[in-house]
């Protein structure tokens, strides 16, 4: 640009009375182009990085808050007591009795082959069988009796109910067929189906049927999992920061500590589960696809983060406070703990939040150690069998039913909230506590 | 349980062991704390420190390596009648006699005739050697504390340094645990190298770096398509290579460009709107992009290509538009820019805060010359902040290449040696967790060949960070 500047000054002559002034303004012209541009590229690119953000969340929203309404269906069961044999009573087929009930309630009757029967089960769902087992088991006197059950209908009825089926599909396209269509519409009029709050979402785990599956489970999971992380990786990171920043003497020792540190902080996670996989499950034996396999691998990974949170807010304390507590007589040890470190706590704690957030989304570890297992219950324990909402996340995205997929967007909206909530923590603690020297 | 019972039985110990030191030492100064050379809670924490810290950490080495322990025990003596099994086979047979013993659930196995005997003597054995090492790990801890409090206990007097002392139990502490973050990098180094080593013995290190074909399913017939057993890794190399390509050509431009116009042109107010915006972008879990790579961004890119297909067709270029109609949901291109957007913010951070450190002087001096904003940028904050730029791409790239989530939901399974942005690829990550998940039997050339991708994995992400930190460094040494 300066050259091109140079040659435009340098022939112009023969241009009118006020030749330089002019040759002047046409650069300063192109100049001020030019950085109208340049500014306008700064803008482009943000622009650019705030669309990404919003398309990101705005489809996850979208594909997702659907599953926070439901459907289910009530219907008076009569317990016909020549079909439920007493003496093997999880033998019995509640799913037709079930079935018949809502026939009932159609008005239709089920034909020799039980080709009915069978449209109108993949209407409901098998919830509100295992419901009436669980009902005969613990009152073995219902039988003979009618009784109401509420539960949720099948995920593709659900489906239709939400628009996400539509009629105007080809009928051999979609999963149900005009019949049931009709009627679930007659369904819905009578008032036996009716939508509301998706309960079950959060009181329910992992299931193979779309329409009883939940996060409860995988919640429940990740709280433990951060347990055992927050227990190890805080105090280790916070200890091993207040050695390198307060105590440790300047040498080849220390230097390798620090370089080491600063390395493992930007090693791929997924070398972590490899090293989780190798010493935790297959050198010590930790049970597999556990919470304490979960969390001693995320503590690993949370730690070098946590050694630097914890060595930037030792930093930002003052040494003014450092040589008034040592002027008074108190040790290296007292001055650091009695005065520093509570000095400092604020800032150790944001970062310790932080990478416990960003250890709640980690996922590609977790595949190592066995995670991915299905898992149908709530973790039983440290040790149980467990999975993590972020692999819930996977799991449910590799399921082909197409009412996974909104399940899946519903599960990451509840990550996302956990986060959001520890990140909001974590910003209130700094507002709150943070001091300015 | 037990090993819980007597942490808490020993925690009752160790604060009795703080009552009496302290009480000891208040004694030995008439009550008068003064005359103490430490505060009296010092002497305390002295004894109880002696009575319950090593008895603790048996107590964790026990419960840690516990197991292990009872295993070698277990299977020192081999039963002759295992002696025609495989080893695999012999392990089950000693992992279920464990499991019975815990009444826990094992194998499958079905034992019978002299197995059954064997697997009943070995499971009454695994009882007792089970109880045998619980209960000596605690009779053991039970004596080095009361040991340890014996010996702390006396030494408590109006002259003993007790303060000096217990901060030398603090400052071990502090050492544990900072070399806990070495132990880490060990841990890593150690198990990737000895489980590759153990891969190299069946594969050699140069095919698996140079080989061409990438087929790590050995076949179990003969007649099995695509399971020769080839190990060459060059394939996956070339996937996680263009989908880095493609991620740092959104990520680099962008990233960039917003963290110039933030130091340099954004006032306050459009700062703390968009950086915060920015982080929310960064905390993103990375499965999250993978669904949206999955779900969003693969139909959408797959549909716009059909339809440039479907326009094309039957025109000069017939063969281009056949091959664009049939492009799937999975491609490198789909995985590179989502890959791309979620290191945006990541790039722009970074060099956000490398133009900051840019002195004001040079900024200065730049607009009394008369140079306008953009040539400022351009002509002296670029170059001056460019080691700091070029330090951040590389750690960008660095967390391309070992970035797992997106690719592993978004590119695809085959491993293809191409250049081509449409087709499916496969990366080293993605190979990681395929062989690395479901079922898996750990001493196969398949599973093991995981650990040689980690490695390699592990040294170039390693020896990015090592360079782009020495640039960092060599840059900072200029202004300060």
């Amino acid at each position: 640009m300066t050259d091109a500047a140079i040659n435009a000054g340098a022939a112009p002559r023969e241009q009118g009375p006020r030749p330089q002034l002019s040759a002047a303004e046409a650069r300063l012209k192109k100049r001020y182009r030019s950085e109208m541009w340049f500014k306008a590229q700064g803008i482009a690119a943000i622009v650019v990085a705030m669309i990404f953000l919003v398309v990101l969340v705005g489809r996850i929203v979208a594909q997702g808050y659907t599953t926070f309404e439901t459907h289910s269906i009530s219907v008076p069961v009569y317990l016909n007591p020549d079909r439920i044999d007493r003496t093997a009573l999880d033998g019995v087929n509640y799913d037709y009795i079930v079935a018949e009930a809502v026939m009932k309630k159609l008005n239709i009757q089920d034909d020799d082959l039980g080709t009915t029967s069978g449209k109108v089960m993949d209407l409901v769902s098998r919830d509100l069988g295992f419901q009436l087992l669980d009902k005969i088991k613990a009152d073995p006197s219902v039988i003979g009796k009618t009784i109401e059950v509420t539960g949720p209908v099948k995920a593709d009825a659900d489906l239709y109910f939400k628009g996400e089926i539509k009629r105007s599909t080809a009928e051999e396209d979609r999963k149900l067929d005009n019949q049931q269509l009709a009627w679930l519409d007659q369904l819905e009029k009578d008032g036996t189906v009716k939508g509301g709050f998706n309960v079950g979402f959060f009181t329910k785990s992992d299931s193979t049927e779309p329409e009883q599956a939940g996060v409860l489970g995988a919640v429940v999971g990740s709280a433990l999992m951060l347990v055992i992380t927050a227990l190890i990786a805080v105090p280790v990171g916070v200890l091993a920061a207040v050695y390198l920043e307060e105590f440790a003497p300047k040498n080849r020792w220390t230097d390798v500590i620090e370089v080491n540190i600063n390395n493992l902080a930007a090693v791929p996670s997924i070398v972590y589960g490899l090293l989780g996989l190798a010493l935790f499950i297959n050198w010590l034996h930790v049970p597999r696809s556990s919470p304490l396999v979960g969390g001693l691998v995320l503590a690993l990974m949370a730690l070098p983060t946590v050694i630097i949170a914890t060595r930037s807010a030792l930093k930002a304390v003052p040494p003014s406070i450092r040589e008034a507590a040592l002027g008074v007589g108190a040790s290296r040890a007292q001055t650091v703990f009695h005065h520093v470190l509570p000095l400092a706590m604020p800032g150790v704690m944001t970062g310790a939040i932080l990478s416990l957030a960003h250890a709640l989304g980690e996922t590609a570890p977790l595949l190592m150690i066995g995670m991915v297992s299905f898992v149908p219950g709530v973790p039983e324990g440290f040790t149980g069998a467990s999975t993590v909402l972020p692999v819930q996340v996977f799991i449910w995205e590799n399921a082909s039913e197409r009412a996974f997929h909104e399940r899946t967007a519903a599960a990451i909206l509840v990550l996302l909230v956990f986060m959001i909530v520890m990140n909001a923590a974590a910003v209130i603690l700094r507002r709150r506590f943070e001091r300015r020297w | 349980m037990l090993t819980w019972l007597s942490l808490l039985f020993l925690a009752l110990f160790a604060l009795a062991a703080f009552l009496l030191g302290r009480g000891r030492a208040l004694k030995a100064a008439g009550g008068a704390s003064v005359r103490l050379h430490s505060l009296p809670n010092y002497y305390g924490a002295y004894a109880a420190l002696w009575a319950g810290a090593p008895a603790a950490l048996l107590l964790l080495l026990g419960a840690v390596f516990g197991g292990r322990i009872e295993e070698a025990v277990l299977q020192a003596e081999r039963p002759a009648a295992i002696a025609s099994l495989t080893p695999d086979r012999q392990d089950v047979f000693f992992s279920d006699a464990r499991a019975i013993a815990a009444k826990e659930s094992p194998s499958e196995v079905v034992y019978e005739g002299a197995l059954k005997t064997a697997l009943d003597a070995k499971v009454a054995e695994s009882a007792k050697i089970t109880a045998t090492v619980r209960y000596s790990t605690i009779a053991l801890a039970a004596l080095v504390a009361l040991i340890g409090a014996l010996l702390a206990l006396p030494r408590v007097g109006l002259e003993f340094r007790a303060r000096n002392r217990v901060e030398g139990w603090i400052n071990g502490l502090l050492i544990a645990c900072s070399v806990a973050a070495v132990l880490t990098t060990l841990g890593i180094v150690l198990s990737l190298v000895w489980e590759s080593w153990r891969f190299f013995q069946s594969v050699n290190p140069l095919a698996f770096l140079f080989g061409t074909e990438w087929s790590p399913q050995i076949a179990m017939r003969a007649d099995q398509v695509a399971s020769s057993g080839a190990f060459g890794a060059v394939p996956l190399f070339a996937g996680t290579f263009l989908i880095m390509l493609i991620a740092m050509l959104v990520a680099a431009p962008v990233g960039l460009y917003s963290a110039i116009y933030l130091s340099e042109y954004a006032d306050r107010r459009v700062r703390s709107v968009v950086k915060p915006l920015l982080e929310v972008l960064a905390g993103v879990p990375t499965v999250v992009y993978g669904f949206f790579a999955a779900l969003t961004v693969g139909p959408l890119f797959r549909a716009f290509f059909n339809a440039i297909g479907e326009g094309m067709a039957g025109g000069p270029l017939d063969g281009i538009a056949q091959y664009l109609m049939q492009v799937q949901n999975q491609m490198a291109l789909v995985a590179g820019v989502v890959m791309g957007i979620m290191l945006i913010p990541f790039v722009s951070s970074l060099s956000d805060d490398i133009i900051n450190a840019v002195p004001q002087s040079l900024r200065d001096g730049s607009y009394a010359m008369g140079a306008t904003k953009s040539e400022t940028v351009k002509k002296v904050i670029l170059p001056a902040a460019l080691p700091g730029i070029m330090a951040a791409m590389l750690l960008a790239v660095s967390r391309a290449v070992g970035e797992t989530m997106i690719v592993t939901m978004a590119a695809g399974l085959q491993a293809k040696l191409t250049a081509n942005p449409l087709d499916t690829v496969t990366t080293v990550t993605v190979q990681i967790v395929t062989l690395l998940t479901g079922d898996q039997e750990f001493d196969s050339p398949k599973t093991l060949s995981a650990f040689g991708l980690g490695l390699t994995l592990f040294v170039v992400t390693l020896a990015l960070n090592i360079i782009a930190l020495r640039i960092v460094q060599k840059y900072r040494e200029q202004y300060d």
